[in-house]
C-alpha cells in the first residue's frame, strides 16, 4: 500500500552548525496512529512542525498523499493540529473556535452549525457552545482543541504533547478517548510525546527519537520486548543494565563478561564480534527470585538492598554482578513480603530476556 | 449556638469569646497602619500638587466674586429692582458709595476688568465714574451719576451689574465655547469675529485623533517586531524606542525645526535631488504639518509600549493554530492576532490622545499660527490676558473631555486591561 504521508531523508538545522533532525525517514499508512517519542530536544517536535508547515526542512522531502508539500504553506495543507497549550482563541466562544476552520473554508452557515454540533457531541461537550475557553477546565479545553482539529475533516492530525498539562487520571482518560476517536474516524495521526507509557498505550507504531535520530521504529510490543539499542531499552519501560565485553559469540547466543568475573549468557542483538563492548538489558519483571536450580542459564547470588511495596507489585532492589541498582519486579501474589534487607538470595533470568545491545 | 435566636446568623467568635471580625481587625491593624504610612508621602504629594490645584482650577472657572464683594451695597440696593426701568435714587447712592470706597481701596479695578469681559466699555465707565464720584458732595445722586456718563441711564448696564452680582457664573464656560450672555441675559453665540475657541477645540481634537492614528499605524509594526524578534535584537530595538524618552523634549522639538524648516535638511535634500525648485521650498513647519510630525515622534513610545506589553503575552501558537486550521496569513492576523491586541490598541490610543490634547510646548514651538492647540490659548489667558477664570474654564473642559474618554474606554475595554511594559 502506498504510504499516506512520508518523511524522506529529512534534515533540519536552525543555525547552520548543528542538525536538530538527522536523516529522518517515516512512512505513515492510511489510518495509522504513529507516535514520535523522545526526550525533550530530541527533534520530535521539529519533525511535527515540518509536517505542519511551520518549519521548512533544510534537506529532504515531505510528502502527503504522494505529492511533495515542502513549499506548501500551512493553511493549504489541510492538516489538523492540537497544540501543547491547546491554543484555543480566547476571544472566541467554543462554537466560534470550532467554526473558525469551517468559516475560512467558506462553508455555509447551516453546514458549519451542523459540523460544529457533531464535533462537540463527539467530545461530549454539547451545551458548551457559548462558553469562552477560559471558562472551561483543562480537560474540557483539551477536548475542544481536539474537536477543532478534527471538525474540518483533515487529511492528517498532528498532536504536540496534547496531554502534558493534565493530571494523571485525566491524562489516562483522555488517552483512551483520543484512541477511541482515532478508531472511529480512522484518520492518520502523528502524536508527539515524551511519556513512554502514553506512547505504548495509544500508538500503532512508535518512533523513538534521540539526538535527532530515530533509534527504533516499531510497534509498542516489539519496542518493549525487543529494543534494538541501549537507548530504546532504557527509555521505553524500566530496564536493568550490565556493561561488559563479549567473550564468546554464536548466532543465537553470546556470553558477556561483566564486573571482571561474572559471565552472563544472552541474546546477541547488536554485537558483531568477540571483544565488543556491550550493554545488557533485562526487564525487571523477567527476573525470578530464588529460581529452581538449573531452570535458567543465568543464576547469580544477590543481596537484597531494599523492598518497596507498591500495592499490586513489589520492587526489590538487589545487588548482583556488581550492579547495586538491579530491580526485580514481582507481582503481589501473597507471601512475597518475606525478603529483608541484607538477605542473600539468588536471581535468575533466561537467555532471550537478556539482550546484548550496543555499548 | 443554642443561645442564638432562630434565623439570626450566629456571630463567630475566637476561643476567648471575642467576635472573629474584631479579632481579625486587631491583628491586621498594625499592617494596615504600616501600609498607609508607606503611601502617605505620595498621598500628601498628590493632594498638594494635584488634587488641590485641580479643585482650585475648577473653583476659579465658575467663581465670580468681584461685583459681589466690592459693590456689595449696590448689589443689595438692586434687590427688588424690576429690571425694566432705570433704578431709583437709593441704588445710585449705594453705587456712589461703593465706587468711592472701591477707588480708595484700589479694588474697583478688578470689578472694572470683570465687567469689561462681558461688555467692552465697562472698564472705562467704572473707572471714570469712580474717579469723579468723589466729587459728588450730596444728592440727588441719580442725576449726578448720569451726568458723569449717560451709560448709567442705560438699563443694560444695570442688568449686567445685577447679573454679575451672583458669586458664581457660567460666563467663563460660555466664552470658552464662544458663547455669551446677551443684554437680556440669554445665552447666545458670540459674534463671528470674536469666535476663536471652538475652532481651536475642534482643531485640537482632530489633530490629536490624527496623531493617535499616525502613532498607531507607525507603532503597531514596531511593537510587533519588538514582541516577536529574539531577545538580543529586540533589546536593541527597545533601546531605539526608548531613546527619545531619554532626550529632552526641547531638543527633540528643535531638531524637527532644523529638519523641516524652509532652509532645513529635508528641503535642501529635496532641492538637491531636483524634486522641487529652490523657489518652491515646502512649508513643513510652523503649521499643522510641523505639529503633527513632531508630536507623533514624541508620543510614539506611549503607543508602542502598551502595544508591546500586550503582544508579548500573545503566544505564537495562536497564529500557528489559525494557520493550521486553514486561514491565510492575513486572515489569521485579522481574525486572531488583531482582536487579541485590542486592549493594547485601546491603552495606547487613549494614552496618546489624552497626552496630545493637553500638549503645549511642541505646538507652541513648531505650530506657528495654524498649528497651535487650545492649550496654547490657556497659556495665553494665563500669561497675557490674565483672564484666569477663562483659562480655568478651558482647562476644565479639557479635563472633562479626558474623564469622558476614560469612562468610555473603561466601558468598552476595561482599565484593568491596561498594561504598560
Amino acid at each position: 500500500m502506498e504510504p499516506f504521508a512520508q518523511f524522506k531523508n529529512v534534515q533540519k538545522s536552525y543555525d547552520g552548525e548543528t542538525l536538530v533532525v538527522k536523516d529522518f525517514n517515516l512512512d505513515i499508512s492510511p489510518g495509522e496512529f504513529v507516535t514520535l517519542l523522545g526526550p525533550s530536544g530530541s527533534g520530535k517536535t521539529t519533525c511535527l512542525m515540518m509536517m505542519a508547515g511551520f518549519e521548512t526542512p533544510t534537506h529532504g522531502e515531505i510528502l502527503l498523499q504522494g505529492s511533495p508539500i515542502n513549499s506548501l504553506p500551512p493553511h493549504k495543507r489541510g492538516i489538523g493540529m492540537v497544540f501543547q497549550n491547546y491554543a484555543l482563541f480566547p476571544h472566541m466562544s467554543i462554537a466560534e473556535n470550532l467554526a473558525f476552520p469551517l468559516e475560512v473554508r467558506g462553508l455555509s452557515k447551516a453546514e458549519t452549525e451542523e459540523k460544529v454540533a457533531k464535533a462537540l457531541s463527539m467530545v461530549q461537550l454539547t451545551g458548551f457552545e457559548g462558553r469562552r475557553p477560559a471558562q472551561l477546565s483543562g480537560g474540557q479545553q483539551q477536548r475542544v482543541a481536539l474537536a477543532r482539529a478534527l471538525v474540518f475533516d483533515p487529511k492528517l492530525v498532528l498532536m504536540d504533547e496534547p496531554l502534558g498539562a493534565l493530571d494523571k487520571n485525566l491524562r489516562e482518560e483522555m488517552q483512551l478517548e483520543i484512541k477511541h476517536i482515532h478508531e472511529q474516524l480512522n484518520v492518520p495521526m502523528i502524536y508527539v510525546t515524551h511519556d513512554q507509557a502514553e506512547a505504548l498505550t495509544m500508538s500503532d507504531r512508535i518512533a523513538v527519537f534521540n539526538d535527532g535520530v530515530v533509534q527504533q521504529l516499531a510497534t509498542p510490543d516489539v519496542l518493549y520486548e525487543a529494543p534494538e539499542n541501549a537507548f530504546v531499552a532504557q527509555f521505553v519501560g524500566e530496564n536493568n543494565r550490565f556493561i561488559g565485553d563479549v567473550v564468546s559469540l554464536d548466532a543465537d547466543r553470546c556470553q558477556v563478561k561483566v564486573n571482571g568475573d561474572s559471565v552472563i549468557d544472552c541474546l546477541p542483538v547488536a554485537v558483531t564480534e568477540n571483544g565488543n563492548h556491550s550493554t545488557l538489558s533485562i526487564r525487571p519483571e523477567r527476573v525470578v527470585i530464588n529460581p529452581d536450580e538449573g531452570s535458567f542459564p543465568n543464576i547469580f547470588e544477590a543481596e537484597v538492598k531494599d523492598v518497596i511495596y507498591l500495592g499490586d507489585h513489589l520492587r526489590t532492589r538487589v545487588s548482583v554482578c556488581g550492579n547495586g541498582d538491579f530491580v526485580v519486579k514481582t507481582p503481589n501474589a501473597g507471601g512475597n513480603g518475606a525478603l529483608k534487607r541484607g538477605q542473600k538470595v539468588r536471581v535468575g533470568w533466561s537467555l532471550t530476556d537478556c539482550r546484548a545491545l550496543d555499548a | 449556638m443554642t443561645q442564638n435566636d432562630m434565623g439570626q446568623a450566629p456571630v463567630l467568635t475566637t476561643a476567648d469569646g471575642l467576635p472573629l471580625k474584631t479579632s481579625l481587625m486587631r491583628t491586621t491593624r498594625r499592617h494596615r497602619i504600616r501600609a498607609f504610612l508607606l503611601v502617605a508621602p505620595l498621598l500628601l504629594f498628590l493632594v498638594v500638587a494635584f488634587v488641590l490645584p485641580i479643585l482650585d482650577m475648577l473653583k476659579r472657572s465658575i467663581e465670580n466674586p468681584e461685583v459681589h464683594n466690592h459693590m456689595s451695597r449696590t448689589v443689595e440696593a438692586l434687590e427688588g429692582w424690576d429690571g425694566e426701568s432705570i433704578p431709583d435714587e437709593p441704588v445710585f447712592a449705594a453705587l456712589v458709595q461703593d465706587l468711592v470706597e472701591g477707588g480708595e481701596a484700589r479694588t474697583i479695578g478688578t470689578v472694572a476688568s470683570r465687567l469689561n469681559y462681558e461688555a467692552s466699555g465697562m472698564r472705562s465707565l467704572i473707572m471714570k465714574t469712580s474717579r469723579r464720584a468723589g466729587r459728588i458732595e450730596e444728592g440727588p445722586y441719580k442725576a449726578a451719576v448720569i451726568d458723569i456718563d449717560e451709560d448709567w441711564a442705560d438699563v443694560d448696564t444695570w442688568r449686567l451689574i445685577e447679573r454679575e452680582s451672583d458669586p458664581f457664573t457660567l460666563s467663563y464656560y460660555l466664552s470658552a465655547v464662544d458663547m455669551r450672555y446677551d443684554a437680556e441675559g440669554n445665552i447666545v453665540d458670540q459674534p463671528d469675529y470674536l469666535k476663536i475657541h471652538n475652532a481651536l477645540f475642534i482643531r485640537t481634537f482632530w489633530m490629536s485623533a490624527a496623531i493617535t492614528g499616525l502613532c498607531l499605524v507607525l507603532g503597531y509594526p514596531i511593537a510587533f517586531l519588538l514582541a516577536n524578534t529574539p531577545l538580543r535584537y529586540s533589546n536593541l530595538l527597545m533601546i531605539l524606542v526608548l531613546l527619545p524618552f531619554w532626550t529632552s523634549l526641547l531638543v527633540r522639538t528643535t531638531t524637527w525645526i532644523a529638519i523641516l524648516q524652509q532652509q532645513g535638511v529635508l528641503n535642501d535634500l529635496l532641492v538637491g535631488i531636483g524634486l522641487i525648485s529652490t523657489d518652491n521650498r515646502l512649508q513643513m513647519i510652523y503649521n499643522k504639518t510641523g505639529t503633527m510630525v513632531a508630536m507623533t515622534h514624541i508620543l510614539l513610545p506611549f503607543m508602542i509600549l502598551p502595544l508591546y506589553s500586550v503582544m508579548k503575552t500573545i503566544p505564537p501558537h495562536y497564529m500557528h493554530a489559525a494557520r493550521s486550521l486553514g486561514a491565510r496569513p492575513f486572515l489569521a492576523f485579522r481574525r486572531v492576532y488583531f482582536p487579541l491586541t485590542i486592549p493594547g490598541i485601546g491603552a495606547g490610543s487613549i494614552l496618546v490622545f489624552i497626552l496630545s490634547i493637553g500638549y503645549y510646548i511642541t505646538p507652541a514651538l513648531v505650530g506657528g499660527q495654524s498649528g497651535i492647540f487650545i492649550t496654547n490659548f490657556i497659556a495665553y489667558h494665563m500669561q497675557t490676558s490674565l483672564n484666569w477664570g477663562l483659562a480655568a474654564a478651558i482647562a476644565s473642559i479639557l479635563l472633562f473631555v479626558v474623564i469622558a474618554f476614560y469612562l468610555v474606554y473603561n466601558r468598552v475595554i476595561g482599565v484593568d486591561n491596561v498594561k504598560l511594559g
